[in-house]
This record gives C-alpha cells, sequence and structure tokens, in this order.
C-alpha cells in the first residue's frame, strides 16, 4: 500500500532552548507535543498514535503518553535509527494512518546533551553486546572520526577539496543568520572553516555541527481530519528508509544509505530531483551532506564538491537551497539527533513560512533526508518527500 | 551472553570474540570464514553473514594489508590514527596506525599488523609501515 497523498503534516514545533538545564528530558518532550498540537489546532485527547525514539527515556512510548497523558492512544512506534528516527516515523506514521491504524499522529524528539554534560551525566552510552563493539572500541572510534575517514576516502578517490566541504558551512551559515533561535548565527566564509581548529583530519571544527538542547515534534493527519483543520497542509509525497553497514568487511565510505532510501522516496512521490524546489540535507557534518546529495541524484557521484562550491546551496543564490534554518551545522541538532529538524524545516518551506529571507519562492515540494548513526559504519538513512495540496 | 570489560584496552571478552583475543595473544591474526560458501568476513561471527551457515572457523591472515581510510584524532592526547585496513585476503577492518610519523600516513600505504599487550594476557591487532 503505497502512502502517496494518504496523510498530511498540520503541525510542527522546535522547541526555541538550546540548552536545558532547568528542564527534564520528559518535561521537554510534553513542551514539544503542547507546540506541535497547538500548531495543529488540536487536543492531546486527539492523538491516536504516538511515536517516538531511543531518546525518549525509560521504556519510550509506554513511559511518555503516561507522562502525557496520551489516553486515546490505539497505534504506537519507536523505531530507532539514530538521529534518522524522526524521518522513518512520518514513513511509518504516513502507513499507519493510510492502513486506518491511527488518524491523529505525534512524533516527539527532545534531548539535553549540553544539561547532561554540565550536570556530569554520561552523554552517550553504546551497549557492550552491540556486536561490533568488541571489534572497533578499542581504536577509539568517535563521532568526528568516523565522518572523518568517509571525507578522506572521498578525496582521495575524487579529489574533493577541504574549500569544497568548506562551502556546505559557509551555506548554512548564511541561513543561520536570520534565525533568532540559531546556536551559531555568525556568518563564515571558506577560509574562517578551512584555518579553524583540525578535529579529527581532514574535518575542521566548523565541518561539525553544534551540540544542542531541545527537540521537535510533528502532528500528522489523514486527509479526512487535515481537512477539517484550518492550518495550511503539508502533503506526504513518498518516503523511503534503509539500512547501510559495513558488509561484512567490504568497507565503502564514499556513499550513504540515501543511495537506496532516495530512489524509493522519489519513486513513490512520482517525482525527479529537478521537482525538488527545497531540500533539508542531515548535516552532522559537511562531508554528510556532499554524499548525500550525490546518492540522492543531485549530481553525479564524485562531483558532490563542485555541486555544494560557489553559494550553490544558498538560498535566493544557488540552484539547491538546503537547511534555511541553518540546519544541524548552525542552528540546532538538538539531543546529537537531527533528523526532526530537517523535517520541520521542510514543513515551513512548504508552507511559505520560513523566514522571509530565505523562503524559496513556490516552494511546492520539498525533501527532507535523516542520516542516523554513522557514516563511517552503520546508519539508518531516511527520505521524505512532502508537497503542497496542489503536489 | 557474559561480557567482561577490561580496563587499559576495552577489550570485550565473550564467546564469540574469546579465541579471536586469544590468537592476538599468540601473535596471530585471526578472520572467520565460512566452510559452506568460501567468503571470509569481519567482524567474526558465528553465523555466515554471507550464506547463514554455521560452518564457519578462524583461519590465520597473512597480516598484510593497505590503508583504504584514515583520520588523525587531533584532539587526543596524544592524537591517534583511526584506520581501515583492506587486508590481502579482502575484507577490512577497523584499527589503528602505530609507530608511524602520522603525517606521512597515506590511503593506499602497504601496512603489517602487529600486537598491542592487553589485560589478562590477551592482544590487540593494530598496523604499522610494512
Amino acid at each position: 500500500m503505497g502512502i502517496n497523498g494518504k496523510s498530511y503534516i498540520v503541525g510542527i514545533y522546535e522547541h526555541p532552548c538550546r540548552v536545558a538545564l532547568d528542564k527534564t528530558l520528559p518535561q521537554l518532550h510534553a513542551e514539544i507535543a503542547k507546540g506541535a498540537l497547538a500548531d495543529a489546532g488540536l487536543s492531546k485527547d486527539d492523538v491516536d498514535g504516538y511515536f517516538c525514539a531511543g531518546d525518549a527515556p525509560g521504556l519510550g512510548p509506554i513511559n511518555m503518553i503516561e507522562y502525557m497523558g496520551l489516553n486515546n492512544v490505539r497505534h504506537m512506534d519507536s523505531t530507532e535509527t539514530g538521529g534518522s528516527s524522526y524521518i522513518v516515523h512520518v514513513n511509518h506514521a504516513a502507513q499507519a494512518i493510510a492502513a486506518g491504524h491511527c488518524n491523529v499522529a505525534l512524533i516527539t524528539l527532545a534531548g539535553r546533551p549540553v544539561a547532561d554534560a554540565k550536570e556530569g551525566k554520561p552523554v552517550r552510552y553504546y551497549n557492550q553486546q552491540a556486536p561490533d563493539f568488541p571489534f572497533e572500541m578499542p581504536y577509539g572510534p568517535n563521532v568526528t572520526n568516523m565522518y572523518a575517514m568517509c571525507a578522506m576516502r572521498h578525496m582521495y578517490e575524487y579529489g574533493t577539496t577541504s574549500e569544497q566541504l568548506a562551502w556546505i558551512k559557509v551555506a548554512a551559515s548564511h541561513h543561520a543568520q536570520y534565525n533568532e533561535h540559531a546556536r551559531l548565527r555568525d556568518v563564515v566564509t571558506v577560509e574562517d572553516v578551512v584555518n579553524s581548529p583540525m578535529i579529527a583530519d581532514p574535518l575542521h571544527r566548523l565541518d561539525c555541527c553544534v551540540i544542542t538542547d531541545g527537540g521537535g515534534g510533528i502532528v500528522m493527519v489523514s486527509p479526512e481530519v487535515a481537512k477539517s483543520l484550518k492550518r495550511t497542509r503539508v502533503k506526504v509525497l513518498g518516503a523511503g528508509e534503509a539500512p547501510k553497514h559495513l558488509a561484512a568487511g567490504q568497507v565503502d565510505l564514499t556513499y550513504s544509505g540515501a543511495r537506496w532510501s532516495g530512489p524509493k522516496a522519489f519513486a513513490e512521490a512520482g517525482v525527479t530531483t529537478a521537482d525538488i524546489k527545497y531540500a533539508s540535507i542531515y548535516d552532522s557534518f559537511t562531508i554528510t551532506v556532499l554524499e548525500t546529495l550525490e546518492d540522492l541524484g543531485f549530481c553525479k557521484k564524485g562531483e558532490g564538491g563542485k555541486f555544494v562550491s560557489d553559494g550553490n546551496l544558498i538560498s535566493g543564490v544557488g540552484k539547491l537551497p538546503f537547511n534555511t534554518d541553518g540546519g544541524g551545522l548552525c542552528n540546532n541538532h538538538p539531543g546529537n539527533r537531527g533528523g526532526m529538524t530537517k523535517v520541520l524545516e521542510a514543513v515551513r518551506q512548504v508552507r511559505g513560512e520560513a523566514h522571509p529571507k530565505v523562503q524559496v519562492r513556490n516552494c511546492d515540494i520539498a525533501l527532507a533526508h535523516g542520516t542516523g548513526g554513522l557514516l563511517g559504519s552503520r546508519m539508518g538513512s531516511a527520505t521524505v518527500i512532502l508537497g503542497n495540496e496542489d503536489a | 551472553m557474559s561480557t567482561d570489560q577490561k580496563n587499559k584496552i576495552n577489550l570485550v571478552v565473550n564467546s564469540e570474540s574469546k579465541p579471536y583475543w586469544e590468537g592476538a595473544a599468540k601473535g596471530q591474526l585471526l578472520i572467520r570464514t565460512c566452510n559452506a560458501c568460501g567468503k571470509a568476513h569481519y567482524y567474526p561471527r558465528t553465523i555466515c553473514p554471507h550464506c547463514f551457515s554455521e560452518d564457519t572457523a578462524f583461519v590465520e591472515a597473512s597480516g598484510s594489508g593497505v590503508i583504504y581510510s584514515y583520520s588523525v584524532t587531533r584532539q587526543a592526547k596524544p592524537p591517534y590514527v583511526i584506520a581501515y585496513v583492506k587486508l590481502d585476503e579482502g575484507v577490512s577492518m577497523l584499527t589503528n596506525i602505530v609507530d608511524c610519523e602520522i603525517d606521512k600516513i597515506s590511503i593506499g600505504q602497504k601496512v603489517k599488523v602487529k600486537f598491542n599487550k592487553a589485560e589478562d594476557g590477551y592482544a590487540l591487532p593494530v598496523f604499522t609501515s610494512a
């Protein structure tokens, strides 16, 4: 059963905080749920489907449904693919709504890694019983060096340069200057990026995303419910999800799971890259964006460096405006999970509610893509394509 | 499954990993191969991820390979090199490159295994210039 046109996003909320010392994790989830439902013009008693991922404490949906008093839930999903989870949830909520399992789906993400660190709590926990753990952890893999190895190999095979990667951050910073909530609002240059401290060769500090607290939420509904609401509705046209991993030792770091999630989403939506007016691309690091754009087919494999250069991702300047909220590189990466905010800015663009300085004209079709886990080993990739009522 | 975390080098010894660490302690780099389909895989598993056969066994690898990719973690004290090394047997493994001038490391460079001592008499395979 396809999902094209069978559900709508009618409510979104991005928590304005970037440091949440005075808020608990469940509280953040509830504030986000309240914000997203208010945006939709719905109440918590309307929610009959609830979606959350590994950031939700306890047993996920069970604890959060109890805490928030979501008393009418009849469908739950706690699929966990890291930062891309919430794009997977959009796909799963669309499927559940199309199948009649629920009519009003709520998706929430929250995190407080900054506050947790300040309070001395461990920021990350990775289970020793993960099968890869014994054979990888002794070598000191961390988030940055695992993405850095992808950049290093991409440079080796295709001649990609640090300056080309830097253009991705430059474009994000041009957008972030207009976002009053963005963690980093200063416009930066290619020189600023390549002269920032080296973290893990070849990635500099400004190739890396921000770390923030907060989160976001989405409300999705059936076409019947959508028509009863006043809010501008955004149609879910297609979605795809795919795992990618080390393939039993046949390692190739030059592409991501977008190679598989993208074509599924485009086929279901019945559109091509030429139809995409705006793209939210997961930007944990600059290299994440570059490989993803290639894998989604916006340019040929290996030509991502050329594609992102010279402002091509800047709204009003380039051919493919991306991450007009400032993305994870400048605006927000709540809980180290950037998939949610990718959907939120795509929804704003289709609604015509992005900041006027970055709003894409006639943005009838937009794409959001997430990369969860590690580009340098195993990841969950997810793509969703959204459109306005006429799309 | 019981796990037993070591302090210095973070080795997890369990029923699937123990023979691998024991081999390393004897100076052998072991890779898991499948007697049913004939293919090697990494990291080692009991059931073959290629054909799902349970007829798998550890065999000794040559210990030679080339650097597929690497990165220097500059903020660590001291900085260290993480890498994927593609072994001559065709599988790639995550590892460290050691005892080298870190600014002279390159993709495609030939490397050979060596073993760093870990706790409880085990050892960790790492690589250095061939």
